[in-house]
């Protein structure tokens, strides 16, 4: 059963089994950030660790990190990002940047109430 | 506390993002975003608020004097109705700021400079005037409106029937949808268009005027955003980036508009010399963007930095403008340091982006 979170940073993590997660941009950020125009991905086989930046987005106004949400290994990346970046303002959520495995902690996540109240105080 | 332009609640209604710049609460885009108003303004039309400008009237028999003296320009034979770009300089060469001289009549000139730089500059001239000569300081009371693009003319056509012709000429006391400006063949985008002036609590009803003008023509209101991207890839100088109290005309590459041959004037000892370094502009053959200050390596050696960058959206490649050590201009290869990752760039002939005549 897929569970879906969300951090501080504004990155969501859904978990696709015990040892597998896909991480991507909420559409606060992505709306935040405004028209993407490239993703600086992380290699596969690279060690992402929680809270840690893995690699950076920049829009035509700003670069901004991009935040792991969990600690592992890089299994896959999103090449699609490399020719439409513009996909993570058009889709965030089905959007994915990268898949991570590893041992997961999900401490410190945010359910996606309580990511909703730290929008809304943000706005 | 920032100020706001006469404009200010026509940008919350169209839902612009709202951000303090240069003392101004200013759009940096609105609902569409950058890249859509970007290609809007090269292929139809877009309205820019630009009332944040500053806008100085020196008068008097000694006006073009001190303008001679002030600026790198040669005013001497601008006409009337005519506008000829300058760069306000100190004794060093380095940029005080860059501005627009309107000669209005005789002994009468506008000058229209950056919002951020308006209180210095108007303390700067000031200090330095001689003879008989008065300045003036109207900018909380000119609203200024840009309209950029191909279909610019078709619009205004609409609502003024005496526009100027020629680009950098304005026409005065012309009224457009009934309400008294001037107007001008400027802009900031590198594309054809106007700027154009008028008292502040007019800008409202002119700005609706032309919206409504334009709405058959796509126009829709464009935001600061967009006005950086459009000048960045017709590698127009910003003050601030390429031009600075760091940075010279002669390093920024606006050597056309310092005329050492006119009689001598602020900075004539330190424009006389060849400048050490140079504007270049670079386009990114690796994936990313390299932006202000990122630093410019040849081998292992730093002989630069980014002034201005960007991801083109007309070019969809990323580029720069960067000033760089003189004894390096026949390089075409570099390296740009984009937060730890060495970026291949290659130096490419500026503007970047030249609209089609």
């Amino acid at each position: 059963m897929e569970q879906l979170y969300f951090t501080a940073t504004h990155e969501w993590v859904k978990f696709l089994d015990e040892k597998t997660a896909q991480i991507g941009i909420s559409d606060f950020a992505q709306h935040a950030l405004g028209d993407i125009v490239y993703v600086n991905l992380p290699d596969v086989g690279d060690n992402v660790t929680g809270a840690t930046r893995f690699g950076d987005v920049e829009s035509v106004k700003a670069v901004s990190d991009l935040i792991s949400p969990v600690s592992g290994k890089v299994s896959e990346t999103n090449d699609v990002l490399l020719e439409s970046p513009e996909k993570l303002n058009s889709d965030p959520m089905n959007t994915w940047i990268m898949k991570v495995t590893g041992d997961f902690d999900k401490k410190g996540l945010l359910s996606p109430e309580e990511y909703a109240v730290l929008i809304a105080q943000a706005k | 506390m920032e100020k706001k332009t006469p404009l200010y609640n026509k940008h919350l209604l169209y839902h612009g993002s709202m951000v303090p710049f240069a003392g101004y609460l200013m759009p940096v885009q609105y609902e569409n975003g950058i890249l859509h108003e970007h290609r809007l303004v090269r292929s139809k039309a877009g309205l820019f608020d630009v009332s944040h400008m500053g806008e100085l009237i020196l008068e008097g028999r000694d006006a073009l004097a001190n303008l001679q003296y002030l600026l790198t320009n040669d005013y001497r034979n601008l006409e009337i109705g005519k506008i000829r770009y300058g760069v306000l300089v100190k004794p060093n060469g380095t940029a005080v700021d860059d501005l627009l001289v309107y000669r209005l009549d005789e002994d009468k000139y506008l000058l229209v400079v950056n919002a951020s730089n308006t209180d210095k500059d108007e303390a700067w001239i000031r200090d330095h005037l001689e003879g008989s000569v008065t300045l003036s300081n109207f900018s909380d009371v000119i609203g200024q409106l840009a309209l950029q693009g191909p279909s610019s003319k078709a619009i205004l056509s609409k609502l003024c029937d005496t526009l100027p012709e020629e680009y950098y000429s304005f026409v005065n006391h012309v009224k457009v949808g009934g309400l008294d400006c001037l107007v001008s063949a400027t802009g900031y985008t590198g594309e054809a268009g106007y700027e154009i002036y008028l008292p502040a609590k007019n800008t409202v009803s002119l700005f609706e005027k032309i919206m409504e003008a334009g709405a058959e023509y796509g126009l829709e209101p464009c935001g600061l955003g967009a006005r950086d991207t459009l000048r960045l890839e017709a590698s127009m100088p910003l003050y601030g980036h390429e031009l600075s109290e760091e940075i010279t005309p002669l390093e920024a590459g606006l050597k056309m508009f310092v005329k050492l041959e006119k009689e001598r004037f602020i900075a004539y000892e330190a424009l006389a010399i060849a400048p050490k370094r140079r504007r270049i502009g670079l386009k990114l053959t690796d994936r990313g963007i390299a932006r202000e200050n990122t630093p410019v390596y040849v081998g292992d050696r730093c002989i630069g930095t980014v002034t201005s960058g960007t991801m083109s959206p007309t070019l969809n490649e990323a580029v720069a403008m960067a000033l760089i050590d003189v004894d390096y201009l026949t390089q075409t290869e570099f390296e740009l340091d984009v937060r730890g990752r060495k970026l291949h760039a290659v130096k490419v002939p500026m503007p970047f982006y030249k609209r089609k005549p």
